[in-house]
């Protein structure tokens, strides 16, 4: 047994090493939620005196500014930082919804039946999964503009409609199948075969038969889905113009360059858009792990 | 067997029926809103379609390409391009094999403790990650030339200088780049076969020794796949330098993702000419993406 090792001193220097460089991972994290917490005279640094590295007192102040501007959504009148905390979470959710329906079930197809086109089907998801997103940008946005995503006239769909463009992509986009695929490779086929001579019809097969055993990768799935929506800022840059219909991550994005030097407003909307995310991940971090490492396994 | 053939022929025809049904609704969003905007790009990349003239673009051939390779400013974005490349790669996955290889024998909370540290400039997202370091680089109310003018230096201009900028992007591009190789890493170091491990230190071998002979090539397929998916990110490194620097100063931190968007959206507006950018990353990349799929493939049947 070689288990009672000395501690060796490279592992004590890995140590230290180790704690002081996730310290500077943090630190980042620690600075917004203090800076929005701090007054407007702590935020600048003045000649002479010193950083506060710990916030001596807590201000709210640079929240409320962050709600003052408000808007009209179906009837009621909500702080705009709302409306774009709301527009984030809707982007999330609807991705992950349809990606869960959609990707499961091609993912199982693609893994355990053998049809006519299955190769092609199957190396055209793969090859666009490692084409840059940002190349699809301007041929999309003159895309969802001619289906009309952007500029819808009927009262309840424009205040959501445009959100679609920034949801099909994403939905479209074939990583889902390529990690339900990897996911639905454990379904024994004899349980499928069990089924069919039951006489199960294949959807039945699908949700009682398969559903239970790729529970596990509908988990990463979902989280993984989830907060890919939310930071997708890119295509969420281009598509979502209005002030309305903005996510939280453009509201911030904007709040910067109008007011780049107010940097406590500008951590409050910062912790606006990070907190929620990271709950949502502490959460769920257990089926994130085995979302990368399944998504990594080969092919 | 005859009959069973014909039998499995009804079979796989019915089948594919089926399966075609199945994957109908996510072969429609992969179709509308992936393949043909992809197909639309390339096809625009050879018009002088633009912001005011969408959908009359008239064919050019190749005059996108010849004005690309002739046009100072791309030369330049791609020279960023590749040095972001070429500084991030070894980098981040240096450091996450040696972080990796650091937590992964720790107690399983700590291990998962570490690995959500360094996941969470991830999960935080470009936009609230880069405000805050935007105001760490200030130059009057930044940390950073705080700490330094407490310790009696000279405050530095980070991003407002053509030098430097590139630099703090790469920074802020190594932070949010790490967490998943680190994952990635911790989970192949646990597949490693334990016993040839063990087998190793019993003749002898030192910590390092096994390391080198055991450990790096049974995580080989790993390194590879960071190497590579590390490779595609940094090619298409945008968010950052949209939200930090806007391309400058100077061109300075432009690279061909953010002067597609800057094309495209911001100045001239031309559509045909941004779409010829986006065709030779997408080249690029598919090279670098061709080369992990053959050494995926070559892992598999091993």
């Amino acid at each position: 047994m070689r288990q009672e090792k000395k501690i060796s001193p490279y592992f004590i220097v890995s140590v230290i090493l180790l704690v002081l460089l996730a310290i500077f991972f943090i630190f980042p994290l620690y600075w917004i939620i203090t800076g929005s917490v701090k007054e407007k005279s702590d935020i600048i640094v003045k000649a002479g005196q010193s950083v506060k590295w710990i916030p001596t007192s807590i201000s709210w102040d640079n929240y409320a500014r962050l709600f003052k501007s408000s808007t009209q959504f179906f009837g009621a009148k909500i702080p705009m930082a709302i409306r774009w905390l709301f527009n984030s979470v809707f982007i999330s959710v609807v991705a992950m919804l349809l990606t869960c329906v959609t990707a499961s079930l091609a993912g199982y197809v693609l893994a355990k039946k053998r049809f006519w086109g299955r190769g092609v089907v199957f190396s055209l998801f793969v090859c666009a999964m490692a084409l840059p997103k940002q190349v699809i940008l301007i041929p999309l946005l003159q895309q969802v503009s001619n289906m009309g995503f952007l500029s819808s006239k009927t009262p309840v769909l424009s205040e959501v409609l445009p959100l679609f463009a920034v949801i099909c992509p994403v939905v479209g986009w074939p990583f889902g199948v390529f990690l339900m695929k990897q996911f639905s490779e454990n379904i024994p086929t004899s349980l499928l075969e069990a089924a069919r001579i039951d006489g199960a019809g294949e959807l039945t097969t699908f949700i009682n038969v398969a559903f239970p055993i790729i529970k596990p990768g509908f988990g990463a799935l979902a989280i993984f889905t989830f907060i890919n929506a939310w930071n997708e800022y890119p295509l969420q840059l281009v598509m979502l113009q209005q002030d309305s219909v903005k996510t939280i991550s453009l509201g911030i994005a904007s709040l910067q360059s109008e007011m780049s030097n107010d940097y406590g407003l500008i951590m409050a909307g910062a912790a606006l858009a990070a907190v929620p995310i990271i709950i949502v991940f502490l959460c769920f971090q257990k089926y994130f792990t085995q979302g990368i490492t399944m998504g990594a396994v080969k092919g | 067997m005859a009959k069973g053939s014909k039998r499995s022929l009804v079979l796989q025809r019915r089948e594919t029926g089926v399966s075609y049904l199945f994957l109908l609704p996510a072969l429609i969003f992969f179709l509308g809103f992936v393949i043909y905007p992809m197909l639309m790009g390339i096809i625009t990349s050879f018009t002088d379609a633009s912001f005011a003239n969408q959908s009359n673009g008239k064919f050019i051939a190749f005059d996108n390409y010849i004005r690309l390779f002739n046009d100072p400013v791309f030369k330049k974005s791609a020279v960023n391009t590749v040095i972001i490349v070429v500084a991030a790669v070894p980098t981040v996955t240096a450091f996450s094999l040696w972080v990796g290889s650091a937590i992964y024998k720790m107690k399983a909370w700590t291990r998962s403790f570490f690995r959500c540290v360094f996941y969470l400039p991830v999960v935080t997202g470009s936009v609230a990650v880069v405000v805050v370091w935007k105001w760490m680089f200030d130059k009057y109310n930044g940390l950073f030339n705080y700490v330094i003018k407490a310790f009696g230096g000279k405050p530095l201009p980070w991003t407002e200088s053509a030098t430097m900028a590139i630099w703090c992007i790469i920074i802020i591009l190594f932070t949010t780049s790490i967490g998943q190789p680190i994952v990635l890493y911790v989970a192949a170091l646990g597949n490693v076969d334990n016993s040839l491990v063990e087998a190793a230190q019993v003749d002898g071998a030192t910590n390092l020794q096994t390391f080198w002979k055991i450990k790096w090539p049974s995580i080989m397929p790993t390194t590879l796949y960071v190497v590579i998916i590390t490779t595609i990110n940094s090619f298409q490194c945008f968010a950052l330098i949209q939200l930090l620097t806007r391309g400058g100063p100077l061109y300075s931190t432009s690279t061909v993702m953010y002067l597609l968007y800057e094309t495209a959206f911001i100045t001239s507006k031309d559509f045909g000419y941004a779409d010829a950018m986006g065709v030779v990353l997408a080249i690029v990349i598919a090279i670098f993406s061709a080369i992990q799929f053959k050494v995926m493939n070559g892992g598999t049947t091993e």
